[in-house]
């Protein structure tokens, strides 16, 4: 198991080597059914960094729904929305809940959400959902799921805002050559706990970019995972988060590659101030015996701003086959970089100007990436108010 | 007119083992319009004195004076330091991922000149100064100093000069990493930088390959954390002749 070195004295220590995690991601059990997962203590490999207390009883079954979540919706003119109840057969289809909470989630939700993006058709503007949570003190479960049929494209961006505790799953279901670009925003009021499974499934040749933005909250746990039904299928896995202090943010990945002549790319950085904040990262990516020619890399990079900030971040790649094109993976968590510091201030600009800069700067190369205007100027105005709220 | 005065500076670099002395007693004043060259051999501290005077926060002063007209420079924090006229051309420059370098120049000249330059001239000026170091144009849109080779790295060093116009510049082995050609277009650029301005000039290298480019009128042989030895430009000649050897023994004793 590679656990990459979170010391924040280490300024960028790399961790790229290629190892085996002490148990397969490929033994990992899965199941639609809360009661066939046991009761997480704390101490499983997928739960030891989270505050399970923290969690409200969503992991215990103590939580039962008492609130509700609600949708607002600016659909493109192409995209169809239908709520479907449990029975719709194309529902599930995505993947199984592989934790407790996404079963319990999975088994409480009573309507879903489904979008979608008919056949060969591009969607000629951005789709939004955006679910406020349901309120404070109040426990929801959902369900939603993005469908792009063969050849069709869109941009959806997810938008979870409000207060309350909140677990769901969410599916996108790709068709064959389809396209899609996700972005699921997780803006929280700071009452806020959200656990959310979310299944990538790519169709023969498709190509998901799924971006996970997370900024607010008290505790997020944001678990997706992808796999692919065919060869040829292209998965760009981007995440940005930022943690204040005492706020909980976890970002779980795993990509599995079953499949021959598949492609993905993950790249998350995280920023993290104040007392207590906490992220946590990781990236489990799985190249069966069968997924020949693959091609992945994942990169995570945390910028510890202050004193009393930690990031964990655990890259794990594991190889059934010699017959790949490529695969790296690479964590580091640096504190602030003092280096960089001095050399701008070397130049005149005062300290707070010089720690702006190199901030923005970490977050500039996944900022690019970002092609949905309204969520990156969104951001950067994010990103702008956190750097206001320590005074740097 | 301006003086840099470094009066007995002793400095420590701070590792994770602890405080090592560097800086032995450093004595040095360089008026504006005189090009001092500090020559000597690898961990001499040549680049600690730099450092030390640009007030990096690895470096600690730990006795001793750095004046800039009767200013104290040390209780100045790092950018105070710059806007007040200091400039250091890096031997290491930093990479800054994602801070593109028109953006860092152009917020370094506003901090300096204490207003934002109007933008047609500002373009102009920039342009004019990469013309002159031979630099392309598409250096702009990247990042600072990222993924650039040595020769380019101190290129840039010397645009920022030219375009924050300091009244003291340390250029620490400056012509480290550069060859035949780019040496020469760097030092046309600082000759010309002199020329035009009145500037005093610290110049930091272990080769006097350098001072046949640009022509110092102090040499200064620097061994063991101090200046051992000063004269005119004929101690280069000696130095480039005899070598170190003869500089480090004493310094040793
Ligand atoms: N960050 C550092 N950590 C440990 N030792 C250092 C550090 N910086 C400089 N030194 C030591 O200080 C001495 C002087 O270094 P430096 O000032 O870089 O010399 P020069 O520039 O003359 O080659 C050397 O012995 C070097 O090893
Ligand atoms: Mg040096």
């Amino acid at each position: 198991m590679t656990v990459a070195d979170n010391t924040a004295a280490a300024n960028v220590a790399e961790a790229a080597e290629v190892t085996i995690p002490a148990a397969s991601r490929a033994e990992r059990f899965a199941s639609y059914d809360v009661e066939a997962f046991e009761v997480p203590g704390g101490r499983e490999e997928n739960w030891r960094f989270t505050p399970m207390k923290r969690l409200r009883g969503l992991h215990d079954g103590s939580a039962p729904a008492t609130g509700e979540a609600e949708l607002e919706l600016e659909t493109a003119p192409e995209v169809r929305v239908e709520t479907v109840g449990r029975d719709d057969q194309r529902l599930g289809q995505a993947g199984v809940p592989s934790d407790r909470i996404s079963a319990q989630a999975y088994s409480s939700f009573e309507k879903a959400t489904l979008v979608t993006v008919p056949a060969e058709t591009k969607a000629s503007a951005r789709t939004l959902v955006r679910l406020h949570g349901p309120g404070e003190g109040k426990t929801a479960y959902g369900h939603v799921q993005l469908r792009a049929e063969q050849f069709g494209e869109a941009t959806v961006v997810l938008d979870h805002v409000g207060s309350g505790t909140y677990a769901d799953n969410i599916e996108f279901v790709l068709g064959d050559g389809a396209q899609l670009t996700v972005v699921s925003v997780q803006d929280w009021a700071d009452d806020a706990v959200h656990v959310s499974e979310q299944h990538l499934k790519l169709g023969k040749d498709s190509r998901l970019k799924h971006i996970v933005v997370t900024l607010g909250g008290d505790l997020v746990r944001v678990s997706p995972t992808a796999t692919f039904a065919g060869p040829g299928g292209d998965v760009e896995m981007l995440g940005l988060h930022f943690a204040d202090s005492g706020q909980h943010q976890e970002h779980r990945l795993f990509v599995d590659h079953a499949v021959p002549h598949c492609k993905s790319n993950v790249l998350y950085k995280g920023a993290l101030q104040g007392d207590g904040a906490h992220s946590v990262w990781i990236g489990d990516v799985l190249i069966r015996a069968a997924a020949e020619a693959t091609e992945t890399f994942e990169l995570n990079r945390n910028l510890v701003l202050t004193e009393g900030a930690r990031a964990d971040s655990v890259p794990n790649l594991e190889i059934e086959t010699g017959e790949i094109s490529g695969a790296g993976h690479a964590s580091a968590t640096g504190r602030f970089d003092d280096e960089q510091l001095f050399y701008l201030q070397a130049r005149g600009l005062p300290e707070e100007e010089a720690r702006r800069l190199v901030v923005r700067g970490f977050f500039h190369e996944i900022l690019m990436k970002i092609e949905v205007p309204e969520v990156r100027e969104r951001l950067e105005a994010a990103i702008e108010a956190e750097l206001e709220a320590i005074g740097v | 007119m301006a003086t840099l005065e470094i009066k007995d500076l002793h400095a420590d670099v701070v590792t994770d083992e602890g405080n090592k002395p560097i800086l032995n007693g450093v004595n040095l004043t360089i008026r504006s319009g005189e090009t001092h060259a500090i020559m000597g051999p690898n961990g001499s501290g040549k680049s600690t004195l730099s450092y030390a005077i640009a007030g990096h926060p690895k470096y600690e002063v730990t006795s001793g004076e750095v004046l800039l007209d009767g200013e104290n420079v040390l209780e100045m924090s790092v950018d105070e330091r710059a806007r007040a006229g200091l400039f250091l051309a890096m031997q290491y420059p930093v990479e800054v991922p994602g801070v593109s370098m028109s953006n860092f120049l152009r917020s370094a000249a506003t901090a300096v000149r204490g207003e934002a330059p109007k933008l047609r001239h500002w373009v102009k000026e920039v342009k004019d100064e990469m013309g002159q170091l031979e630099i392309s144009p598409e250096f702009a849109e990247r990042s600072v100093n990222e993924g650039f080779s040595g020769g380019e790295k101190k290129r840039h060093e010397i645009l920022q000069m030219a375009l924050l116009k300091p009244k003291f510049a340390i250029l620490d082995e400056t012509d480290s990493g550069l060859d035949v050609d780019a040496l020469r277009t760097v030092s046309s650029a600082v000759n010309e930088y002199k020329s035009n301005n009145e500037v005093g000039v610290m110049l930091i290298t272990h080769y006097s390959r350098l001072l046949k480019h640009i022509e110092p009128d102090f040499v200064h042989v620097f061994a063991g954390g101090k200046v051992v030895q000063s004269g005119g430009k004929e101690l280069a000649d000696e130095l480039e002749a005899d070598g170190y050897v003869k500089f480090t023994t004493e310094a040793a004793v």
